[in-house]
């Protein structure tokens, strides 16, 4: 009986939900402010990835929130798995031969290609948090083929702190030069070249540190852990 | 087209099989299965960005989260 009523009510929610998004017309324009930011991103900001000009630029104080959001999760995360009783050091079992040579040759190609995703953030696709969650990808890999190997927490935390501070002093600098929290204030450049768009790149680079060695000491505190 | 149907049929495989192994291990590789599809369609609805993302972390950071957790605890379950 209980097996018939969830399958109704499942039936009842799959048409609700595919008769609603039948309505949906995709790839069609709607909003008029996502015409505006196509429109005049590249000229009010100077990205010339606009994704990247809506996420630090126009809706930069919701980037930020969503980093303390991350750094609270990071915090949690260490504080309850510190507190916990550290078992006893069990033996570790090396890692094949194929693993091990593997790790160490992709390991530098993984850091170059994240640290690129995350200084070109304003020109080709992706940002401070895909770069960064590439970079704590290659984290893992060490951790998989180097098993001995730690990060070093003095540097990750550093990086951490330096990020999130970076970010928020940039905010304050445009509250103190054009009356804004987050302004705008550097020159915006020749757009599509590196060295463009004011203050994005710089944030961009600050979130990337920030995300990867978040991301990298959460993995790190799962692994001590287990 | 008929890529991304194929794509789209092998994300519910993968999807409906992360439900129902009763070996945990597979299943998180099936879930991560899930991400890694899709994100090649994130990047065929013209996400770049956002395939990116779920590549990175739905892909590789979640499973190895949730491969940590089953070491700690019970691989097979009831």
């Amino acid at each position: 009986m209980r097996r018939i009523v969830a399958i109704l009510l499942l039936i009842i929610l799959a048409v609700g939900i595919s008769l609603s998004l039948a309505k949906i017309p995709f790839g069609t324009p709607k909003t008029k402010v996502g015409k505006y930011y196509i429109n005049e991103g590249i000229e009010e900001t100077g990205a010339v990835n606009i994704v990247t000009s809506v996420v630090v630029n126009y809706r930069g104080f919701d980037t930020l929130g969503e980093v303390t959001v991350l750094f609270i999760a990071a915090i949690g995360l260490g504080a309850v798995l510190t507190t916990s009783v550290k078992g006893e050091t069990r033996k570790i079992q090396p890692a094949s031969l194929v693993l091990y040579t593997g790790c160490r040759l992709l390991f530098p190609l993984i850091l170059i290609f994240g640290s690129y995703i995350f200084i070109h953030g304003h020109l080709t696709p992706g940002g401070g948090f895909q770069g960064g969650a590439i970079i704590a990808s290659g984290f893992l890999l060490i951790y998989l083929g180097c098993r001995e190997r730690r990060i070093n927490r003095i540097a990750s935390n550093l990086a951490e702190s330096l990020g999130g501070l970076t970010f928020v002093v940039i905010g304050l600098l445009g509250l103190v030069f054009g009356g804004y929290f987050l302004l705008n204030f550097l020159p915006k450049g020749i757009a599509n070249t590196l060295l463009s768009a004011g203050i994005i790149p710089i944030i961009y680079i600050a979130i990337g540190f920030k995300v990867g060695s978040e991301l990298a000491s959460i993995i790190d505190n799962l692994i001590e852990e287990s | 087209m008929i890529f991304v149907f194929f794509l789209i049929i092998l994300m519910l495989t993968a999807a409906i099989a992360a439900s129902i192994f009763r070996d945990l291990i597979s299943a998180v590789i099936a879930a991560a299965l899930v991400s890694l599809i899709a994100s090649i369609l994130f990047y065929f609805l013209q996400a770049p960005d956002v395939a990116m993302a779920e590549a990175a972390i739905g892909a590789a950071l979640t499973a190895a989260i949730f491969i940590i957790a089953i070491r700690r605890t019970e691989r097979y379950e009831e």
